[in-house]
């Protein structure tokens, strides 16, 4: 990590003395150096969490059990799912958010910088807590990522880890969103009015409310978890007066826009990228925040269609079908403007655009099968099968991930001061394209077959799709390796890049030099 | 220095009544979360779904016996943190579907005081649920007991001739669980639960 950029210029940093070496990163209140820690924690819990994910892959790969026992396997679904959403994508976003938002807003910190720091230094602990409870006897949580009682009210002591783990990364995020979201609002150089922000800032201002919106609500939910477990309570027993479908209710309450919370920062970036290779700006502005609220506001009123199956009654089940179609109305406003600023556009078609084409693509594909998935009538046949994993991987993987990498490429110039290797860039995608619909194209079908989600075994007539897909997985994998040796290279040299390294590219944060210098936009530049 | 300082006061001045504002939303969200619980249970009440302890709609019409046909009946009895005695008087017996049968199940309170319990019903298998309708049952209300009390409740049943043909035995258990706050002076509150 000492190669990070920034570190070696000094010349701006009159003001103090820094620490070096170690202390350096657990003490900084610098927001590109937060963002980079942030941005390598996500990366090492996404090989964590992909390794889980290959450990899946390869029990599946034929039918009969072979490479782990089933409770093992539980658990790797289980802390997969927990470790991808809270600790690779969300912690990814949160990273772009701290590098590049007071980069883009023309503020030169974080509102409150040494919070800052705290919520960043919450995460290595969940980390731990999470991967550490494998070793726990009883072994990790294995309920699912969704932690439903009764199940999690009977586990072991990996289930309690996984619920203080929950507990301090939600915190975290709350605190990395309070800061989001006070930076945006207060911190602002003169002239950029709201209206004027780069899209990414607004998504991240509208994801920012909707994360202290909902966490405090799972943070609740895991809450009532624990002390049905310890304390003597009866939320979730049924045989203390309890329910378990309430936790249901709540916990979608939390995990619908928990959903956006992943897929509207990963909107924002493709709206930064798209306009830069398309050369044009960004069709429809207005229309894209608009569109943004309105997911955002949605978001809170669809949760049941993930509960369809639980026995509710049909009134029910209609206002949440056509809640949810609804959806697809501001998502297609986002989508088709996307094209539209490609229309005619100067394309070129390097690593980020590439991402950001497959992003739009696949995003596109897996919000369909949601859409299917939003009928009730549909969703009762498909409900828990592979037909639902392959959709939310198409959203998540092809969606959030894609666009991840998407930014990562276009910000790498800015970040490293190098230009990244376009070859490797490139084969990067192409081979994350390839495998990611190897691995995920066919789980459509396993799921209409009727292959549930979620099982260490199967029946022989999956057996050729499994197959195909944890090749795919495999190479997906070892693909993202890739990406690893492009960082690496680009911090260690490569071509010089400019100030503003992309042509088409808009905005205050080409307006400083690459690699950005430590301090930046300490006398506010003003927008016109 | 001075202007820029003081413009950086007041940033951080707004940036504090900011902070407060998300830290005071974040702590109302939390409530919520649990404020969810009695509007959940309410919310059921009021649209009368989810309620595990009601009674099923009086005599059906038709209650011509299938003596064709028999179906084990098991009864089990659990307690959740509940210091009393709590059994079935009949283990199990083979009734004929659409056969009105009375059952009784014993309970005795060790406890010092008066205890006031509900009961909630499980199936064994889940679907055989809708098919067994309960006529009488001491789930339908909450049961309070006197220190030391013994006592035994009836459960008047059918199971239904409409019973798929592939489930022969069905396992009834029942859970008791100490209503909190309830005692002997309030008898029959509001069910428990949702």
């Amino acid at each position: 990590m000492a190669a990070i950029p920034g570190g070696a210029d000094h010349s701006h940093d009159h003001a103090h003395d820094h620490p070096s070496g170690f202390m350096r990163w657990v003490t900084t209140t610098n927001h590109k150096d937060i963002g980079s820690m942030y941005l390598w924690f996500s990366f090492a819990m996404f090989i964590v969490g992909g390794i889980m994910a290959l450990v899946i892959r390869a029990e599946l790969f034929q039918p009969g059990l072979q490479v782990v026992d089933p409770d093992r396997f539980n658990q790797m679904t289980t802390l997969h799912g927990l470790i991808m959403v809270f600790g690779a994508i969300m912690p990814a976003f949160v990273g772009f958010a701290n590098w590049m938002i007071p980069l883009m807003i023309g503020a030169s910190d974080m509102a409150f910088a040494r919070m800052n720091n705290w919520s960043f230094w919450l995460l290595p602990p969940a980390a731990i807590l999470l991967t550490s409870s494998l070793l726990v006897p009883g072994g990790a949580a294995a309920s699912g990522w969704t932690l439903y009682p009764p199940l999690t009210v009977q586990m072991g002591i990996g289930m309690d880890m996984a619920i203080f783990a929950v507990h301090i990364l939600g915190i975290s995020s709350i605190m990395g969103s309070i800061n989001i979201v006070t930076t945006i609002l207060n911190m602002r150089a003169p002239g950029m009015t709201l209206m004027k922000m780069p899209l990414f800032c607004w998504t991240w201002l509208i994801t920012a409310y909707l994360v202290i919106a909902v966490m405090p609500v799972l943070a609740g939910a895991v809450t009532m978890i624990l002390t049905d477990r310890h304390f003597g309570t009866s939320f979730f027993n049924a045989a203390g007066g309890g329910d378990p479908v309430l936790y249901q209710h709540i916990f979608w309450f939390f995990g619908h826009p928990e959903v956006y919370i992943i897929a509207i920062p990963a909107f924002g970036v493709v709206s930064q990228v798209i306009p830069a290779f398309s050369r044009k700006p960004l069709f429809g502005y207005a229309s894209m925040v608009y569109a943004t609220s309105s997911i955002a506001i949605l978001s809170f009123i669809v949760w049941a269609h993930h509960m369809y199956t639980v026995g509710m009654p049909v009134a029910g089940q209609l206002y949440f079908m056509f809640a949810t179609m609804l959806i697809a109305i501001p998502t297609g406003v986002k989508v088709f403007n996307w094209v539209a600023t490609m229309w005619r556009g100067s394309l070129s078609f390097e690593t980020p655009m590439l991402f950001s084409i497959g992003f739009l693509f696949l995003f596109t594909l897996g919000g369909f099968s949601g859409l299917v998935l939003s009928m009730t009538a549909v969703d009762v046949q498909l409900h828990d099968s592979y037909y639902v994993v392959a959709h939310f991987h198409y959203v998540m993987v092809a969606g959030a991930l894609f666009s991840a990498y998407a930014g990562a490429y276009y910000w790498l110039p800015k970040w490293t001061g190098h230009m990244y290797d376009e070859k490797l860039g490139k084969l990067h995608f192409w081979l994350s394209l390839i495998f990611f619909n190897m691995t995920f194209f066919v789980q459509h079908f396993l799921g209409l077959a009727g292959m549930p989600r979620r099982i260490p075994d199967y029946s022989l007539q999956f057996a050729e799709f499994n197959k195909i897909s944890s090749i795919g997985a495999f190479g997906f994998g070892l693909s993202q390796l890739v990406f690893l040796v492009v960082v690496l290279k680009c911090l260690k040299g490569g071509e010089k890049a400019s100030a503003k390294p992309w042509d088409g590219a808009e905005g205050l944060e080409w307006t400083v030099p690459s690699p950005a210098p430590h301090h930046t936009f300490e006398v506010p530049p003003v927008v016109k | 220095m001075t202007e820029p300082r003081s413009g950086a006061e007041e940033a951080t001045g707004r940036n504090r009544s900011t902070l407060i504002r998300l830290v005071v939303s974040a702590f109302l969200m939390f409530g919520f979360g649990y404020a969810l619980v009695p509007f959940y249970e309410k919310l059921c009440q009021v649209l009368d779904v989810n309620n595990l302890n009601k009674q099923d709609n009086a005599l059906p019409l038709n209650t011509q016996v299938d003596r064709s046909r028999s179906v084990t009946v098991e009864f089990d009895a659990n307690l959740h943190r509940l210091p009393w005695n709590f059994k079935p008087v009949t283990g199990s017996l083979v009734v004929h579907p659409g056969e009105i049968v009375t059952v009784e199940y014993e309970v005795s309170n060790n406890r010092e005081d008066a205890v006031t319990g509900q009961a909630i019903p499980s199936y064994t298998p889940s679907a055989a649920m809708q098919y067994f309708q309960k006529l009488d049952c001491f789930c339908f209300k909450q049961q309070t007991l006197a220190a030391g009390e013994t006592r035994r409740m009836p459960i008047a049943f059918l199971v239904s001739p409409s019973l798929p043909k592939d489930i022969n035995t069905i396992t009834l258990s029942y859970t008791f669980f100490e209503v909190p706050g309830a005692n002997a002076a309030s008898v029959q509150t509001e069910k428990a639960g949702g």
